[in-house]
């Protein structure tokens, strides 16, 4: 029976990364096109002189980092207000909190692009940000609302009667029992960051690409094989992360 | 808390630094180009920031009406969208006049591309490459000649067809086919090429954009409609494939350079349109890319592989039955319209 | 003072960045060019998406999302339990192996399933190879309304086991026990127990799998070839092939309340809840 319960959670896996592995694949191959010729390297040199993939892949990050936590540290704050706020007080924010996740990308592109033109704010990186963090806030709330429900508010109290301030209180007993969620809403953000193409191409400025701009531009003639490189590089990246942050709680859990 | 505050700042400082590196760099020293998708040559750029000390800020669209839409809100120096999109823009007064004292290289282009209908005076745009739409095949499966659309209705090659995902091309393409106007707005002419294109849909494997070269040359698709760049392109990787372009004409378009209202550095831009015609850069432009060049002497220094194929480089008299889209939005509104029911049609 | 004010920052935000683009979605969705080029208030487009055509549109995306759905609950309800079964080791990640795959590109994994189904492609050329398809046959995978749902299940699947395996990883294993203990057998323990428990989790799953299917348009245009038409796709095209913005906005509009109200029928329970609980 377990042995099938893991067999089944392989086989999920499998599907999920058969075109990823495919993808790594070809990165590898001489050709432009999906036809494979011959092994190659040529890809992965040709990455590394690409300045404009390189610049992308700086913004995609950057972007992708500092719109994650404002929207975490944001997010978070306003979900330990929404939890304490009378029922039908919550239940309109949360209406309004759940509406961008409803919204067509392409409508909320556009219309945060007409935001920006009537604020006067010139596009750039700083609007991309400002972006990113309008449609990743809701999700980061969705993840800490749960947990605060979860949490004992007996102990935020005891720790007022104590004589902490309720910032203090908050920092030092809200936070440390919310943390798993609020971590899933950094991870979630951080993802829907790095993949959304519509909403960043209407509010990005001259020269601010990021590498979903440059796949989606590219998608009508075809995207550069170095974009499967760098994807493959990333990947790696991740992994080898992920084993040593294994390797490394095991040991202190040994320890422990 | 004092943790989370310091936090927050950094952060702060970490942004405006950003917002003022990018207010520092003086604008009469940096050109904005806003070009399609692999539309120029590889170190092009940075052989123009060599020689004229410009820095090039280079970005790019998917489509011309990508870019139409967000140039209403950002500024770019040179824009180079297609013939009926720089039609759209003159008209609702977007882009301003050039210099030509300032882009003397305009003596090289071709008099074929000067005073096309979208800028009879030659005020407002420099031609840059140009293209057509035909038929990408593989001669190796596809045994008859082909020279008019009705291959692309032949029921032998049910299953192996793409047409282009581009409402204008595929339904201009078919008007074409039966010796309609590609920019027609008659309906009857409409309704005909509408129940043209559903006797075609079940033949039909699939309306693509880019993935038609990777289909085509992996053998899924024996033929498709492309650009002839994407063709020039396909047939380099492999050589039984075959480009052609209906007898009767077809679509053909010219990209142009212009200079938005809003641009911050006309003369930069100017420098950038008069480099681009350069004969070497004009023909190292249509070398990478296989888009037609519309430079005289560039033309010349073109590999003969290239300025000699017919489906590339057709002869005139092809060209003068061919005809440019027009676009405004209740043309486009209308096609789409029917677009609409032939997709519903499954 | 209340905590309730710490959410002030977040709604001044929310009436800048949620509010401002609604309305702006809700203006041009309510108004027509009229001759003169200005626009003024009109249900004209209304009426106009009110007939067979994009009707049937809206209910073929709606089809496709919630087969979609169906086969992703399937798919990812056993995945999250076994997940979450108390004797599965490095959870964390296993947690992390199924949420990475979504930071690669949409399209660069989309097109990775190009090179595998194609009727070229490396499943059909592999089955050729072993003599289970004749030289010329292939197995057509693609082009179809078959390969967007795929499409859609394979994009979307994570989003369904998460917060499902949240909910059930934070269940109060004693109930289960008792159960056990009270001589139910694990059936009953799952019916009674264990599914009850975990509905929270699936209402969210199916919010964060069902609304991004039903708006998506990459994935139908790659996969199907365009040959299958959505909401979404109808959508890009209007906005940007027609640049007919009222007529965009009034099938976004109907859209969004299309969804909200499919959100509503969903049973009242746990509606707090909703969306929520990712992980």
């Amino acid at each position: 029976m377990k042995k099938l319960q893991k067999l089944y959670l392989y086989l999920i896996l499998l599907f999920l990364y058969a075109p990823i592995i495919i993808l790594i694949i070809y990165s590898f191959n001489e050709s432009k096109y999906r036809v494979w010729t011959n092994f190659s390297f040529k890809w992965y040199i040709e990455l590394f002189q690409d300045t404009q993939i390189m610049s992308a892949l700086y913004n995609t990050l950057f972007v992708a980092v500092v719109a994650s936590i404002l929207s975490t540290i944001i997010g978070t704050i306003a979900a330990i207000g929404i939890n304490s706020m009378k029922k039908w007080q919550r239940s309109t924010i949360m209406n309004v909190t759940m509406l961008p996740v409803l919204n067509p990308d392409i409508v909320t592109g556009i219309a945060l692009m007409l935001l920006f033109y009537i604020a006067k704010l010139p596009t750039g990186i700083v609007t991309l940000v400002l972006s990113h963090m309008a449609f990743c806030i809701p999700y980061v709330i969705l993840s800490v609302l749960p947990k605060l429900k979860q949490a004992d508010n007996r102990t935020y109290e005891a720790a007022l009667d104590l004589g902490a301030t309720p910032a203090l209180a908050t920092w030092k007993v809200t936070i440390p029992e919310i943390m798993p969620g609020v971590i899933t809403g950094l991870l979630m953000a951080f993802t829907l960051s790095i993949d959304d193409f519509i909403i960043s191409y209407f509010t990005t400025g001259p020269g601010v690409d990021n590498l979903s701009i440059l796949i989606y531009n590219a998608a009508k003639k075809g995207v550069s094989p170095s974009i499967n490189a760098l994807s493959a590089l990333m990947f790696a990246v991740i992994m080898i992360l992920l084993i040593i942050i294994n390797v490394r709680t095991h040991k202190a859990t040994k320890k422990a | 808390m004092r943790k989370i505050v310091s936090l927050l700042l950094a952060f702060m400082l970490l942004i405006c630094t950003l917002i003022f590196s990018g207010c520092n760099t003086d604008p009469s020293k940096v050109v904005r180009v806003f070009n399609a998708s692999e539309y120029i040559g590889e170190d092009v750029i940075k052989q123009f920031e060599k020689e004229t000390g410009y820095k090039v800020v280079y970005s790019e669209f998917a489509s011309n009406e990508d870019m139409y839409t967000k140039i209403k809100t950002t500024p770019y120096d040179v824009l180079i969208p297609s013939d009926y999109m720089v039609d759209r823009l003159i008209r609702e007064d977007l882009v301003q006049p050039l210099d030509f004292n300032n882009i003397p290289n305009y003596k090289y282009v071709d008099e074929t591309f000067k005073s096309p209908y979208y800028d009879p005076d030659n005020t407002y745009s420099v031609p840059y490459m140009w293209s057509t739409v035909g038929i990408l095949y593989d001669s190796a499966k596809v045994t008859e000649e082909v020279n008019d659309m009705s291959i692309m209705w032949n029921d032998k090659y049910k299953g192996k067809i793409f047409m282009l995902d581009s409402v204008r091309d595929t339904f201009g393409m078919t008007l074409k086919k039966l010796g309609y106007s590609v920019n027609t707005t008659d309906d009857t002419e409409l309704d005909e090429a509408k129940s043209e294109l559903l006797v075609q849909r079940p033949l039909i494997l699939g309306y693509v954009t880019d993935e038609v070269k990777d289909k085509i040359i992996s053998g899924e698709g024996y033929m498709g409609l492309v650009y002839s760049g994407e063709a020039g392109k396909a047939m380099a990787e492999k050589d039984t494939l075959r480009y052609a372009i209906p007898e009767n004409g077809t679509i053909y378009c010219v990209d142009a350079m212009v200079i938005p209202k809003k641009a911050q550095n006309k003369t930069g831009a100017e420098s950038f349109i008069n480099f681009m015609h350069k004969p070497e850069i004009a023909a190292q432009n249509s070398e990478e890319t296989y888009y037609g060049c519309t430079n005289t002497e560039g033309l010349k220094l073109l590999p003969d592989a290239i300025k000699n194929n017919k489906g590339l480089y057709p002869d005139v008299d092809i060209l003068e039955k061919s005809e440019m889209l027009k676009s405004d939005d209740k043309i486009n509104q209308k096609y789409l319209e029917i677009w609409n029911q032939i997709m519903a049609a499954n | 003072m209340n905590r309730r004010w710490y959410s002030a920052p977040y709604i001044v935000w929310s009436l800048i960045f949620v509010v401002v683009p609604l309305l702006v979605v809700a203006y041009y969705g309510l108004t027509a060019q009229s001759a003169d080029g200005s626009l003024e208030f009109s249900l004209e487009n209304f009426k106009r998406f009110f007939t067979p055509l994009y009707l049937g549109v809206l209910w073929r995306s709606a089809l496709y999302a919630a087969i979609s759905t169906v086969i992703c609950l399937l798919l990812g309800y056993p995945a999250a339990m076994i997940l979450a079964s108390k004797d599965l080791k490095h959870k964390s990640v296993m947690m992390f192996l199924i949420v990475i795959p979504m930071w690669m590109n949409l399209l660069l994994r989309t097109y990775s399933w190009l090179t595998l189904l194609e009727n070229q492609g490396l499943i059909n050329q592999f089955l050729r190879f072993i003599g289970v398809l004749g030289k010329e046959q292939s197995i057509q995978f693609l082009y179809s309304e078959g390969a967007v749902i795929f499409g859609m299940v394979y994009n979307f699947l994570p989003f369904m086991i998460l917060p499902i395996y949240s909910v059930m990883s934070k269940m109060d294993y004693s109930i289960i026990n008792a159960a056990e203990d009270l001589g139910a057998n694990k059936f009953n323990v799952f019916k009674k127990v264990t599914f009850p428990l975990s509905i929270p989790g699936i209402y969210s799953g199916i919010t964060m799998v069902f609304v991004p299917a039903i708006t998506t348009f990459a994935i139908s245009s790659i996969l199907s070839g365009n040959n299958v038409n959505l909401l979404g796709n109808v959508i890009e095209k209007q906005f940007l092939v027609g640049n007919d913005w009222n007529f965009g906005s009034t099938m976004s509009l109907v859209l969004m309340i299309f969804i909200l109200l499919s959100l509503v029928i969903m049973p009242d329970s746990e509606k707090e809840s909703q969306g929520g609980m990712i992980i």
